[in-house]
């Protein structure tokens, strides 16, 4: 080995502290690229194989009630593959040694097995094709119930109450995501999908030689919108509500608005980890070179070359960024791996195709290294050229000057040992504004991060506590006439009921188009209102209709203009309506309009598809009980579990999330406030070391090695929030999809909390360096010249 | 005067030694010095490198402990101080110059003073202290803007703001030039006949010694010589 390389290792060792400081740094950046990578993948590979094995449709749409014959028409449609008709129903579910009622989907399954959409069996087997009694639920719903094949469950099949046997648990890639009616979350427990035989399913629901619901599988080169339109044309008079491609699908859209997460993840905090220890090497080897001035004016006397002087330094930073990318890799590996099976939980995927890319390990690895080498470029460079004659000789005393702040500081007759806090960072003020931006990025990270959790509590309390605050929705099946809620309130239990009628339209302004539900209510409802953010109750206009922003911003619409909207349900009428306003929702792309108007405009008497009911508690038992045995009713959603999951839900990850934050945020503050500190007192070691034998005591020199970063980090902290706050609402605008918007909510608390942690951080790192001043050698400065 | 000296010890050792142990070998660099200082001298201590001459001068100034023996200042036991009263010791009482004069750079010639007069119990005015040593034109410089003369200066008017009992330079000119070594030593002299502050001087620099009251030799960790100077001649007069 060569001299200069044992250097290396020497000086590699003796910097071990500031050295690992950077590289955990360096392997946040290093770790973050391999879980959004290695989670993108996972993700999307699991669910393109998942697609492709079990036959994952490509169009979707629903009809009232339509003749099987067209079976033909539309698998005649240009660029369609496949067609699978089916019979879609929701059921109220009278689930055994349980009081409350569960919502069920019962799907038909062909005798010969399901072309599109296979369900993948679990356990037992599908229903017999002849079975009328027998029935396959998904895993998630089995397990979440405890069920055992052979158990039996009752549901209300339009309007008959009917025992059914599980033979059989399997999943689907249509409900990968499962989510049920009304719900924002899966909740397994009350919501399962239910596969029934054909032949069962459509005398249960009266459906023989019918079907309400069709998938479809595209050639590679079909036009998927032609087809949509198409297959609207064919199901118009059977009542159909609409087609859509995968990308209105539910479960399809939430992995891709997960997907989209992570992509964001991906593009916004490497860069910063990857900067931020850049910068630390920066520094780091800068007073290295600093240090070392006589060495490499010997090493140029004896002949070494520029170029290698200049890669002995950057070969130090070489070595700090291999380790860094090392326990990256590890981190990187352990927690993709692990968050990815947190994945498949959530989203329920028969397997999970994981592997993170020989290419990802790579590009991480070289982006390690080329922000260590950027960093010690400079310095290395500057080694480089420095003379090998002034080199040798000591280093002039940096020049420090009278300046214009000279006159304000002694104004103020500030302390001599507190004017050598302000001179320095005078003196060096890039460095200082880039160590006060480091340790603002750590606080930054925290406010970004934790601005969630508030967001979370103002979407609940705006969805759940404001906007909808029935106990229950009593969903029909099919609609009613407004009467029917005068059947409602005489259920045991029901203390007012409201209604609600969801129109599923078709809104056209120009090119644009969007296939949404208006949600009509009635002008004096209380239970289910429309909040604006400021918390005002938003009134369904006496005519034309409301918008959310994001809708009205996909149509291109403003306040006062006219679109128009193809009701697909009903009449099937097509109207010109006024956009009489926009309204700001975090959740769906909905729009909103007068119940009363709407029968106006059908010309004729309200109907009601819904129920927004408020339930005596004390009732509640007797209640599940009548409503397992009402017909009509297609389901019925709890409120006061949907929040009650909601809030478990968002308050299991958002510990986590924070953990990881919080360690994320503890690393950078860390990383950038031992370095400055150690480098502080590399500077400074002889002159504290004169100070405390001038006989300043050990208190007095601490606050002259501590104050300068943490001042830097007290000014940081104003810096963090504001650089928080504008991640936050770049994160917020980047995650905002069709399903929903996430408001940027920042509390104070949250700046304080963010504070607290990176000051905590600050000063116990500053406090590791302070130690070293105990040991301090003093004699020795009465001797050496550094 | 003599009998007066005599009178006022300000610094005695009984027997010291400081050992060195590397482990391997025991290094004695002070193997028993009894040693007195009086109010008021000037003394030099000459000799070799190794000749445990800035041992010696640690010890008095309270920035190391003596292996063995007792170090009186005054009637104040050094050998059994802890750190925290060794550090109230040189703030209220030791003036410390340094061979390369350790001014801090962020500071200008008046805020180095400063830095000292504003800890201790009855300093002088910074100004009053650089004017002493002939700096009264330059406060406002930093250490950058001044020669090497200028900064040695600097430093002995920030080791006498303080009105210390004792002022305690090692190697006070061994980073400067004859002349530029003069004024340095000129300045010191001058505050030891103004204020008769006991001054030990270390130098390698044998011409030196005409200018002190007694000179002490210091040869392998023990006292050598002591050579008292009947006639001081003036530092300008050194023939370097």
């Amino acid at each position: 080995m060569r001299a200069l390389d044992k250097k290396l290792l020497r000086d590699f060792r003796r910097l071990w502290a500031q050295g690992l400081s950077i590289a955990l740094v360096l392997a946040c950046g290093v770790a973050i690229v391999l879980i959004s990578y290695g989670m993108y993948g996972a993700l999307e590979n699991t669910r393109s194989a998942y697609y492709e094995r079990n036959r994952f449709a490509d169009v979707f749409a629903s009809a009232t009630r339509a003749p099987r014959n067209l079976k033909d028409e539309i698998a005649g449609i240009e660029g369609v593959w496949a067609v699978e008709l089916r019979t879609v129903k929701d059921a109220v579910l009278d689930l055994p040694n349980r009081v409350k009622t569960a919502t069920g989907r019962i799907i038909s399954l062909p005798a010969n097995g399901a072309i599109l959409n296979v369900p993948l069996v679990r356990s037992g087997r599908p229903p017999d094709p002849d079975a009328s009694d027998e029935i396959m639920v998904n895993e998630p719903f089995a397990l979440e119930n405890d069920y055992q094949l052979g158990d039996i469950i009752q549901a209300n099949l339009n309007g008959r109450k009917r025992p059914l046997t599980i033979v059989g648990t399997a999943l689907s890639p249509e409900y990968i995501y499962t989510i049920g009616p009304g719900s924002l979350m899966p909740d397994n427990e009350n919501f399962g999908i239910l596969w029934m035989a054909e032949n069962a399913a459509a005398s249960a629901f009266d459906m023989s030689g019918a079907f309400n619901d069709v998938s479809l599988k595209l050639t590679r080169s079909a036009d998927a919108d032609e087809v949509v339109d198409r297959l609207d044309d064919i199901l118009r008079p059977y009542g159909g509500t609409g087609a859509y491609g995968r990308d209105q699908q539910m479960s399809d859209a939430f992995i891709d608005s997960e997907l989209l997460g992570l992509e964001t993840m991906a593009r916004i905090l490497p860069p910063v980890f990857f900067g931020i220890a850049a910068f630390l090497v920066n520094m780091v080897i800068g007073r290295i070179v600093a240090l070392e001035r006589s060495q490499i004016g010997l090493m140029k006397a004896l002949g070494y070359t520029n170029f290698t002087i200049a890669m002995h330094y950057i070969m130090l930073s070489a070595l700090i960024a291999v380790i860094g990318v090392l326990i990256g890799w590890g981190l990187g590996t352990w927690a993709a791996r692990g968050m990815a099976l947190m994945y498949a939980e959530f989203f329920t995927f028969p397997y999970l195709i994981f592997s993170v890319s020989k290419f990802t390990y790579v590009l991480s690895g070289v982006l390690g290294l080329l922000s260590a080498a950027l960093g010690a470029v400079f310095n290395a460079m500057k080694a480089a050229r420095l003379a090998p004659a002034v080199a040798m000789s000591p280093p002039a005393p940096p020049n420090f000057r009278r300046g214009l702040f000279d006159r304000l500081f002694a104004s103020m007759r500030l302390s001599q040992p507190t004017m050598m806090i302000l001179r320095g960072i005078m003196r060096w003020p890039l460095r200082a504004s880039l160590t006060s931006l480091g340790m603002a990025l750590g606080v930054a990270v925290l406010v970004a991060s934790s601005f969630f959790d508030d967001s979370m509590e103002e979407i609940l309390d705006v969805a759940f506590f404001q906007s909808n605050r029935q106990d229950a929705i009593l969903l029909l099946s099919g609609d009613q006439p407004l009467s029917v809620l005068e059947d409602i309130e005489r259920l045991p239990g029901i203390l007012r009921a409201e209604g609600q009628y969801s129109l599923p339209v078709r809104l056209t302004n120009g090119h644009l188009e969007k296939r949404v539900s208006i949600e009509a209510s009635w002008p004096n409802a209380d239970l289910s209102r429309v909040i604006d953010p400021d918390g005002k109750v938003i009134e369904a206009p006496a005519e034309g209709i409301l918008l959310t922003k994001r809708l009205a911003g996909q149509l291109d619409v403003r306040p006062g203009e006219w679109i128009d909207v193809e009701f697909l349900t009903g009449r099937r009428e097509e109207h010109h309506l006024v956009v009489s306003g926009i309204v700001t929702q975090y959740f769906g792309m909905g729009a909103y309009m007068d119940a009363e108007y709407a029968a106006r405009l059908f010309r004729q008497s309200p109907r009601i598809s819904a129920a927004n009911v408020l339930v005596d508690e004390n009732r509640i038992d007797e209640l599940h009980q009548e409503l397992k045995d009402t017909p009509n009713l297609a389901g019925l959603i709890m409120l006061t579990d949907t929040r009650q999951t909601f809030r478990d839900t968002i308050k299991e990850n958002i510990v986590i999330q924070s953990v990881i934050y919080i360690a994320i945020a503890a690393m950078i503050t860390i990383g950038v406030t031992y370095n400055s500190a150690r480098i502080q007192l590399s500077e400074r070691a002889r002159e504290l070391a004169s100070l405390r034998i001038l006989g300043f005591t050990n208190a007095e020199v601490s606050y002259i090695l501590m104050g300068e970063t943490l001042l830097l980090a007290i000014v940081a902290q104003p810096l963090g929030w504001a650089v928080g706050a504008l991640l936050a609402w770049g994160m917020s605008f980047a995650f905002a999809s069709d399903l929903y918007t996430i408001p940027v909510v920042l509390k104070n608390h949250t700046f304080g909390f963010a504070s607290v942690v990176a000051l905590v951080a600050a000063v116990g790192s500053v406090l590791v360096v302070r130690r070293r001043l105990d040991t301090l050698d003093l004699v020795s400065v009465m001797k050496t010249r550094e | 005067m003599e009998e007066k000296r005599k009178a006022e010890i300000v610094f005695r050792t009984d027997d010291v030694t400081k050992v060195y142990d590397t482990g391997e070998v025991k290094v004695y660099a002070l193997a028993g010095v009894d040693l007195e200082l009086f109010s008021g001298e000037l003394t030099v201590l000459l000799g070799p490198s190794g000749s445990g001459k800035s041992t010696l001068l640690n010890i008095l100034g309270g920035l190391d402990h003596a292996t063995s023996g007792d170090v009186w200042f005054r009637d104040l036991e050094l050998s059994k101080l802890n750190d925290r009263e060794l550090t109230r010791y040189r703030r209220d009482n030791v003036g410390f110059v340094f061979q390369f004069y350790n001014l801090v750079p962020s500071l200008s010639a008046r805020e180095n003073v400063a830095l000292v007069t504003d800890i201790a119990p009855d300093p002088m005015r910074p100004e009053d202290a650089l004017s002493l040593v002939g700096l009264g034109h330059r406060l406002d410089h930093f250490p950058a803007e001044m020669s090497g003369g200028e900064q040695q200066r600097v430093a002995i008017a920030r080791a006498i703001a303080k009105r210390p009992d004792v002022l305690l330079c090692d190697e006070p000119t061994g980073a400067l030039d004859s002349k530029t070594g003069i004024t340095v030593l000129q300045a010191l002299k001058d505050i030891n006949d103004q204020f008769g502050t006991t001054t030990a001087v270390i130098t390698h620099n044998a011409s030196i010694r005409k200018m002190a009251h007694r000179v002490i030799r210091f040869q392998d960790g023990r006292i050598g010589e002591v050579e008292v100077n009947d006639t001081r001649i003036d530092p300008k007069d050194i023939q370097w």
